[in-house]
């Protein structure tokens, strides 16, 4: 009995080990969204900045939109903040949302760091998070026209994610709609 | 040619380490004296050729012998001659050599002083280290060699990641890797001790300097990784629970563990099993501290080597070190022989809790970091789960544990009654309820939680005096000058360390509650207000750095204490077209000002965000005094005495209780 006692760390670590060896072998921001291809859940969220009027699942109409969604206590973010101005100087259309995060805080990040959203929506109880199958920031996905999911990224997005899948995704998205 | 020499001595200290390890094996079981002097031999080998590989790389970076493809990657000529040098360490590769040539200090070190251990023991000691080194030299050799070469050579290389230009770079990973790698000492002595199936005294008092060497430098690591992210980062952070500072942080919980618990292995000779399988823990998470850093399993703003096939190898290795490690714990340990019975309410019963604590802990923090990587194989791949887990996991752990350190000094050894304890702890106590009333009343019911936080500082501060005032013996009166000189340097030095945990706890508590911040588009000559202090902006102007262009912003700072001027640089890298801020920080002990600018407005304005952030130094102060104290438990003189004294003191365990 006291022998088992002893064995209960190297299983332990074997269990820890084979997790490793698995989420080593998986490319962690491939596409893994059960929400690809269904429509968007519907939400409807107070704004992050004094001139939003909030972000609703409404709005995801007429061209393909990203929603990205961050927070102001997210490091990963920062990474990716440059891609999204970026990306918004060449007229791409983001929504962001706020995940787990106090708006004023939000607000205050984007004023420093530069704002990349047309709307952006304050989650702070992380319920449409939760809808959205968020588990954690950064992640963004791409909306189509008619408001259904058709992508989702997770991590930051690198410039050449946007370059070989987002980019091609949208246009080919925009010449649908 | 440097390169080539690097090279050469590469796969020599590769070759050396195996024979090193072959040698203390089979040395120590055939009890060959000459096999175990060739493994002594061996391990200052292993130093001299991993010194002469590192030495080759660091000329080759300092020269800018951009045919180097490290060196044409990771530096550049218009680099400054320091941040060159930093470079040798600023990059994987170059890291990796960095973490073999502190294990080939270690690895000598033993060799040098060991001469009083027993023969077999320091031969199994050096064996183990050498298989360590194997893995290593192996990885950095096979998968990650810095002296490859470039052909044709570039006219120059690019740039280090300015982020990393600064002169935290110089300091921050040596001193942390000194601390990852040192626990590799007490893992190999832990692994010798389960071959030998012999754990004494004599062997805890060998193992506690190096583990208290390992926990110094770590302390003072994260602590200066923690300072140099909040200057750099240009956002005030102090930590941020990245996957990357929780490498850090897991094994310096352990070892917090592991030096109580080694204490109560010398001091009584019990939790002998516990406190060897904290040392691998300890050092495990050093490997896979390592293994985040470089796998990719995991994204954070650390990660500058992703590779799936480094991680693979990493992950062979920490599977091979601490599976086989624990295995042998498995088959070994239950044989040992158990250790000296003590009550619940005791000194050893004290640390147990201690343990238990930092051991949940240590898994509170180790689960939100792989978080993502456990619910990757459920569904998605997440990324961060950030503070708002961390405030209802590892804060509700720690605070109980804070709570528990003024205690533990005031126990005896074996057994104890409540009411002494508190009796001892009376003052503390009483002043620590003082500071809670009166912080409550200051800020207001509301702030409940903040005043007890801060309480719980002045507890810790006041408990830890209090083992001085009951050493000198101040309340019984006279003489106590002569127990001021008698008190043993390890008794402050563990006094100093409580009561640095209680000044960094003061400065969390008050930067947690009281920072504030403001962000404006601020026009030179504009003022505002912040934290009792006015502040302008005097001047934006453009300035030229050796390999960025900067815009350079000056603030006046009108304090009750005078005046100063603050200087926020917004600088762009020109080779690697990526822009930094530098912060302009007004250091003082009540509290810092923090401006950091951002981007400027067509119309001459730019945008400002300001902070004022209380008792922030508070923090690495009281991380200081904690290293410091360390350092004054590892100049004591009982310490030094134990290292020469287990040859001539046979039963050690009898000696010590």
């Amino acid at each position: 009995m006291k022998r088992l006692v002893f064995l209960v760390p190297v299983a332990l670590f074997a269990a820890v080990l084979l997790t490793f060896a698995i989420g080593l072998d998986r490319d962690p921001s491939r596409i893994p969204s059960v929400l690809v291809g269904k429509p968007l859940p519907a939400f409807s969220l107070p704004g992050v900045r004094s001139r939003d009027s909030g972000l609703s699942s409404k709005e995801f109409r007429g061209e393909p939109r990203l929603l990205n969604v961050f927070a102001s206590w997210c490091v990963s973010c920062r990474v990716e903040h440059p891609v999204l101005l970026q990306l918004k100087q060449q007229g791409v259309p983001i929504d962001g949302l706020d995940w787990k995060d106090d708006a004023a805080q939000g607000a205050r990040y984007l004023a420093q760091n530069g704002d990349p959203y047309a709307r952006a929506g304050n989650d702070r109880s992380g319920r449409t998070g939760i809808d959205l199958g968020v588990t954690g920031v950064p992640e963004t996905f791409v909306v189509d026209g008619r408001g259904i999911v058709r992508y989702k990224h997770v991590g930051p997005i690198q410039p050449e994610d946007w370059t070989s899948i987002i980019e091609p995704l949208m246009d080919r998205l925009r010449t649908q709609s | 040619m440097i390169a080539e020499i690097g090279q050469l001595a590469l796969i020599l200290a590769f070759l050396i380490s195996i024979v090193q390890t072959v040698a203390g094996f089979v040395g120590a079981q055939r009890r060959d004296p000459s096999l175990m002097a060739l493994a002594r031999a061996a391990a200052w080998m292993q130093l001299l050729f991993v010194g002469t590989a590192f030495l080759a790389l660091a000329a080759s970076f300092l020269i800018n012998d951009v045919s180097v493809a490290l060196v044409a990657q990771h530096s550049n000529s218009a680099q400054p001659l320091i941040y060159k040098f930093g470079a040798t360490w600023g990059n994987h590769e170059g890291s990796m050599l960095l973490w073999v040539l502190i294990l080939a200090v270690q690895g000598a070190s033993v060799a040098q002083f060991g001469s009083s251990l027993r023969e077999t023991l320091q031969a199994r000691v050096l064996a183990v280290q050498a298989v360590i080194g194997v893995a290593f030299l192996g990885f950095s050799l096979f998968t990650s060699n810095p002296f490859l070469r470039l052909y044709p050579a570039p006219a120059d290389g690019s740039e280090l990641n300015p982020l990393l230009q600064d002169p935290g770079l110089v300091f921050h990973p040596p001193i942390l890797y000194f601390g990852y790698v040192g626990f590799s000492a007490a893992f190999a002595f832990a692994l010798a001790a389960l071959i030998e199936g012999r754990v004494d005294a004599a062997w805890a008092r060998w193992v506690r300097p190096w583990v208290l060497a390992s926990w110094i430098c770590l302390t003072l690591g994260i602590a200066a990784g923690s300072a140099w992210a909040y200057y750099t980062l240009g956002w005030g952070g102090w930590w941020f629970w990245d996957p990357v500072e929780n490498a850090s942080l897991m094994p310096w919980l352990m070892g917090t563990a592991l030096l109580h618990s080694a204490l109560v292995l010398e001091k009584r000779g019990a939790l002998v099993s516990w406190t060897i399988l904290l040392a691998i823990i300890t050092f495990s998470f050093s490997l896979i501290g390592t293994f985040l850093v470089r796998s990719g399993v995991l994204t954070s703003v650390h990660a500058f080597a992703l590779d799936a096939k480094r991680g693979v190898y990493i992950l062979g290795i920490i599977g091979g070190l601490t599976g086989s490690a624990l295995a042998l714990f498995a088959w070994r340990a239950p044989m040992m022989r158990t250790g000296a019975l003590f009550a619940p309410l005791s000194r050893e019963g004290g640390i147990t809790l201690n343990n238990v604590f930092l051991l949940a802990a240590t898994a509170a923090v180790f689960l939100g970091t792989f978080y993502p990587v456990f619910v990757d194989l459920a569904n998605g791949a997440p990324v961060s789960v950030g503070p708002p887990y961390y405030r209802i996991t590892f804060v509700p752990i720690f605070v109980p544990l804070l709570l528990l350190v003024s205690f533990g000094p005031m126990l005896n050894w074996k057994r104890n009654s409540w009411r002494e304890v508190l009796g001892r702890l009376r003052w503390p106590i009483v002043i620590a309820g003082f500071a809670l009333l009166l912080a409550t009343m200051v800020f207001g019911i509301a702030w409940v939680l903040t005043a007890g936080a801060l309480a719980l500082g002045v507890f810790l501060i006041a408990g830890a005096a209090a083992v001085l005032v009951r050493r000198w013996k101040l309340t019984s009166g006279g003489g106590w000058l002569r127990f001021v000189r008698t008190t043993p340097l390890a008794t402050y030095g563990f006094v100093l360390a409580h009561a640095g945990l209680g000044v960094t706890t003061l400065g969390i508590a008050a930067v947690s509650a009281f920072q504030a911040d403001r962000v404006l588009n601020m026009l030179p000559g504009q003022r505002v207000a912040l934290g009792g202090k006015e502040i302008t902006l005097e001047s934006v102007l453009p300035v030229e750095g050796p390999n960025y262009q900067a815009t350079e912003a000056r603030f006046r700072v009108v304090g009750r204490w005078g005046e100063r001027v603050l200087v926020s640089q917004r600088r762009f890298y020109r080779v690697s077209q990526t822009q930094t801020t530098q912060a302009g920080i007004g250091v003082s002990l009540p509290g810092n000002i923090y401006v950091s600018v951002g981007d400027q407005n067509p119309d001459g304005s730019i945008v400002v965000r300001m902070w004022n952030h209380p008792l922030v130094d508070w923090i690495w102060a009281g991380a200081f005094m904690m290293a410091f104290g360390g350092m004054l438990s590892l100049a004591d003189r009982r310490l030094r005495v134990g290292f020469a004294a287990p040859a001539l003191r046979p039963s050690a365990q009898g000696a010590a209780v």
